[in-house]
């Protein structure tokens, strides 16, 4: 008797320590939440949105880190989603299961899934900009400077190899929930390999490909340390018209203007406000990649 | 590859007869597609390839001995010139471009005005390679002075220190959640910790830095009482709540990997739900753990923008939690972006940059290879 | 499949715009690069100017004096600014390049700024004082007159010019290694004001809840606040000018625009933003 009380006594506590656990995990989520709406909601507004800082820096909108922003993305995920898909496709398509390149490969990404986003800036420092743009201003400029410095090509594509095992991952599994039946349907009918994948797996697959480019859109959305040396910029008075130009983000606003703007006190609302716009955005990839996820492993499980 | 192509050419025939022309032009198609596939599936290990060459490629000079020695001495003779101060600020030199505006100067006019203040010679590119090398493994890292040193020992305590704490507290924050949505917790208590764990692994860090910087370095020193706001504490915390997500998914995935049979056996044996969760489940998850709790350093060991925003960046050896440190990645955030190109300061950034990369790697494949295998054979019952 | 050929189209023709307004003519353009510092004041003078004068893009970015400088070298800007002087090896390669050693306009005055938390009795110091302090030979503030706390030292990193300015003209050594940097003026005032014992240096910032601390040129001399006067007159020890770089003498569009900036209009918007006027 006693024995079993003190047992449930025990068992008790030790459940309501893992539960206070997952308690104050999910308190420091809603508390953070909290803290930037609450900091950050006044200062939202149409105009906050849509115009240019102003007076230097210190009042006006986020306009141009927004619209960076979304150029970012957008060409990171061109160059990110093609690749990431195919790579995908190669995983559970062609290569065997345990074959040593079919290891090799996923160990590779899920490496560069690890690897520290600062290494990716060095390395789109000393890859893209010092090599490639480097040697294409030598062949095609004349050595003039046009490619060799930080620019939007550079960033995008630096965070696209960052966000490409996001891709990978997610594509893969989407592409597992696409039943062998049908593949074998189709290969029966006469269609070949490659046929049968882009006409049966692929639309298959479809929301799978949408849910790796969502989470990968919002993980560069957010990240900043990959391109503080490839491309962002502090402030640019237009917004970047060619490949070429520099281009201001949300993260990185945020950052500087946390650290580096003259009147601390006036700009709080704008850093709250930015932060607050930075963080809707993801939330809102975030839940819809969450979604559709949901939705495809139910698909699975019928 | 060369089995599929068996298979195809097997196929064949009991098809040809019906559509014939567009098969054999298909098969061209599907010849390259799959060479295509293949190719660009060999990109990511292109990428990691690359990135250690041109990462490592940037710091190699630093181990090149160089000639400039004799620049670098002649710019210190300089140096000892100007003790004096307070003469700086009326110089005749400066009072001169003040009054006529876009004057070319002449040289010599701008290296008086050198010579009369303290001389700085950082990304002048007269550093002596040689002398920068041998400073490595000291603890100053003073890399704009007179003397650059690049010590980074105290660079790497550092980072060592901040990442023990944000794993003292992350660690078993998240592995005791994750054992509790994967053994306690009913379905709607899952559908509201998993979710709210997706969001936290959604948040930039650059937010998570602002947080730190903002609020929780503030609350943290009303109730702790220390002395500097801005230390490893504070960002171990904030680092803490950015390895959560991690820990808790992998260590997650390894309880509810433990066969059902673990759990059933246990419950048979007359075990309570609590002593089987203890006891049974997370015992035979441990590698997977372990190998969270490595990821887990991973992410903290190369996170740059919560510890340039929230630790302080004073490069100092101490082992208090409350005094500030700088870390690695922080330096390379901070510095890079004003360095002269090619000197040896930006070399010395790109050779930490390297270090930073063969740590993640290492620990990467440590969870890989080493906790899988293990894993299995617990499973497994080998 | 249609959705997706559709979103695909949708893709390639927003790319096929952005390539295309690559090639959109531009009128007088002017590109201006560098100092953080100066970010906010060039932005200043770009908007202004070009509201008065409509035919002139002028494009600014930060990036930091060394950025902007060795874009100055590799001809990708048109206009350096800086926070410091050209430093030797740079004008060498300018020389190597274009054989010029390169034009400074000072642009604005700026008095490094020494920042004290309100509470502290400390209310001035000497630049010996100022150097001792940072170099890590003061450690207490009793020493220097106040109350008996460790003294917090809060700087600037040191990629920014004002950290080599300080390290150049008052600490005249290496900075201490307790010395906490931070990315910017901000986060230093910000840090200053949080910290009883703290003090900090950076350009002139406006925050409540921070003191700025009187500076003497030695002991005998009176402390002295930056204002416009005393820094326009050099009384204030700790000024420094603010430069822009030409590769050569203006001409056309870029005269046009220094001069502007120059005048007295341009000069009044450097007062605005937080510096001095360099006349």
């Amino acid at each position: 008797m006693i024995k079993s009380f003190k047992n449930n006594i025990k068992g008790i506590l030790i459940e309501g320590l893992t539960l206070s656990s997952a308690v104050v995990i999910i308190a420091i989520v809603v508390v953070m939440i909290t803290v930037i709406v609450v900091g950050g909601k006044d200062q939202i507004s149409w105009e906050f949105l849509t115009s240019f800082p102003k007076d230097g820096m210190t009042k006006g909108g986020i306009f141009p880190a927004i619209y960076g922003t979304a150029l970012l993305v957008i060409i990171m995920s061109v160059a990110a989603v093609p690749f990431g898909t195919i790579t995908a496709i190669y995983l559970t398509e062609y290569a065997k299961e345990n074959s040593l390149i079919a290891k090799t490969i996923r160990f590779a990404v899920r490496t560069l899934a690890v690897i520290p986003s600062i290494i990716y800036g060095l390395f789109g420092l000393g890859f893209f900009i010092k090599f490639v743009g480097t040697q294409m201003d030598n062949t095609f400029l004349g050595g003039q400077l046009k490619w060799g410095q930080p620019n939007i090509l550079w960033a995008s594509l630096t965070m696209a190899l960052l966000t490409l095992p996001v891709v990978i991952v997610s594509v893969e599994e989407a592409l597992k929930t696409v039943p062998q039946d049908l593949r074998a349907a189709s290969l029966a009918l006469g269609a070949t390999k490659w046929q049968t994948i882009w006409k049966v797996v692929i639309p298959g697959s479809i929301s799978g490909i949408m849910t790796g480019t969502i989470l990968a859109v919002s993980r560069g959305a957010g990240e900043v340390a990959p391109i503080l040396f490839t491309g962002v910029a502090y402030y640019v008075a237009t917004l970047p018209a060619s490949f070429s130009d520099q281009f201001m983000v949300l993260g990185y606003h945020i950052y500087v203007m946390s650290t580096q703007s003259a009147n601390v006190d006036q700009t709080m609302p704008i850093q709250f406000g930015t932060t607050l716009v930075l963080l809707a955005l993801t939330f809102i990839l975030n839940i819809s990649a969450i979604i559709l996820r949901y939705r495809i492993r139910q698909k699975k499980s019928n | 590859m060369t089995k599929d192509q068996k298979k195809k050419k097997k196929s064949e025939p009991t098809t040809a007869t019906l559509i014939d022309i567009t098969q054999k032009k298909f098969r061209w198609s599907d010849y390259i597609a799959e060479k295509v596939i293949k190719g660009v599936a060999f990109l990511s290990i292109t990428i990691i390839v690359l990135i250690f060459i041109f990462v490592f490629r940037e710091s190699l000079p630093i181990f090149a001995s160089q000639k400039a020695s004799i620049q670098a001495k002649a710019i210190d003779s300089t140096a000892e010139v100007q003790e004096t101060y307070g003469e700086v600020t009326d110089q005749p030199a400066v009072e001169e471009t003040q009054e006529t505006y876009g004057e070319v100067k002449d040289t010599a006019s701008q290296s008086s005005t050198d010579k009369e203040s303290y001389n700085v010679s950082a990304g002048s590119g007269f550093d002596d390679n040689q002398s920068a090398l041998k400073t490595i493994l000291t603890k100053d890292w003073v890399p704009v002075s007179e003397k650059p040193r690049y010590g980074i020992l105290s660079l790497i305590i550092g980072t060592f220190k901040i990442t023990i704490i944000s794993l003292l507290f992350a660690a078993p924050l998240a592995i005791l959640a994750a054992l509790y949505t994967a053994s306690f917790a009913s379905k709607r208590m899952k559908e509201i910790i998993k979710p709210t764990i997706e969001l936290l692994a959604g948040f930039p860090s650059v937010v998570i830095g602002f947080f730190a910087l903002m609020v929780l370095a503030t609350f943290l020193q009303n109730v702790f009482h220390y002395d500097t706001r801005l230390n490893s504490f504070v960002g171990g915390i904030a680092m803490g709540i950015a390895a959560i997500p991690i820990i808790f998914t992998i260590t997650e995935d390894a309880l509810t990997a433990v066969p059902k049979s673990f759990y059933e056996a246990s419950l048979a044996l007359g075990a309570s739900k609590w002593q089987t969760a203890f006891f049974v489940i997370l015992p035979a998850a441990t590698p997977g753990i372990f190998a969270a709790v490595l990821l887990g350093i991973g992410r903290v060991f190369g996170e740059t923008m919560i510890a340039l925003m929230a630790t302080g960046n004073a490069a100092q050896m101490g082992l208090n939690p409350f005094e500030s440190v700088r870390t690695l990645a922080a330096t390379i955030g901070a510095e890079m972006a004003e360095v002269v190109f090619g000197d040896t300061h930006y070399n010395v950034l790109f050779l930490i940059g390297s270090l930073l990369f063969i740590f993640t790697f290492v620990i990467n494949a440590i969870a890989e290879f080493y906790v899988k295998g293990k894993l299995m054979k617990k499973i497994q019952g080998k | 499949m249609k959705t997706l050929n559709k979103n695909k189209f949708a893709v390639i023709a927003l790319l096929l715009g952005m390539i295309g307004l690559a090639f959109a003519p531009a009128t007088d353009k002017i590109i201006v690069k560098g100092s953080d510092t100066l970010v906010i004041l060039a932005q200043r003078w770009a908007e202004v100017y070009m509201k008065s004068h409509p035919e002139t893009a002028i494009q600014v970015t930060g990036g930091g004096s060394g950025v902007g400088i060795s874009a100055l070298i590799n001809g990708a800007t048109d206009i350096a600014n800086a926070s410091r002087k050209m430093k030797p090896s740079e004008k060498d390669k300018l020389k190597e390049r274009y054989n010029t050693l390169g034009v400074e306009v000072a642009c604005a005055k700026d008095g490094i700024t020494v920042y004290l938390h309100p509470s502290n009795k400390v209310k001035e110091l000497t630049i010996k004082q100022l150097s001792d302090i940072y170099k890590g030979t003061i450690k207490n503030w009793k020493e220097v007159g106040g109350a008996d706390a460790e003294i917090k030292l809060y700087g600037r990193e040191n990629s920014s010019g004002t950290y080599v300015f300080f390290q150049e003209n008052v600490v005249k050594g290496d900075y201490a290694p307790s010395c906490q940097t931070l990315p910017g003026t901000a986060a230093v005032v910000n840090a200053v004001k949080k910290d009883p014992a703290g003090i900090g240096y950076g350009g002139a910032a406006y925050a409540e809840g921070i003191e700025i601390c009187k500076v003497k040129k030695d002991a005998n001399s009176p402390g002295v606040l930056p204002t416009a006067e005393t820094i326009k007159s050099n009384e204030y020890p700790i000024t420094r000018y603010l430069y822009m770089y030409l590769k050569n003498k203006p001409t056309g569009a870029i005269k046009q625009y220094i001069d502007w900036i120059l005048s007295p209009e341009g000069q009044k918007l450097v007062v605005e933003v937080g510096y001095f006027p360099v006349k």
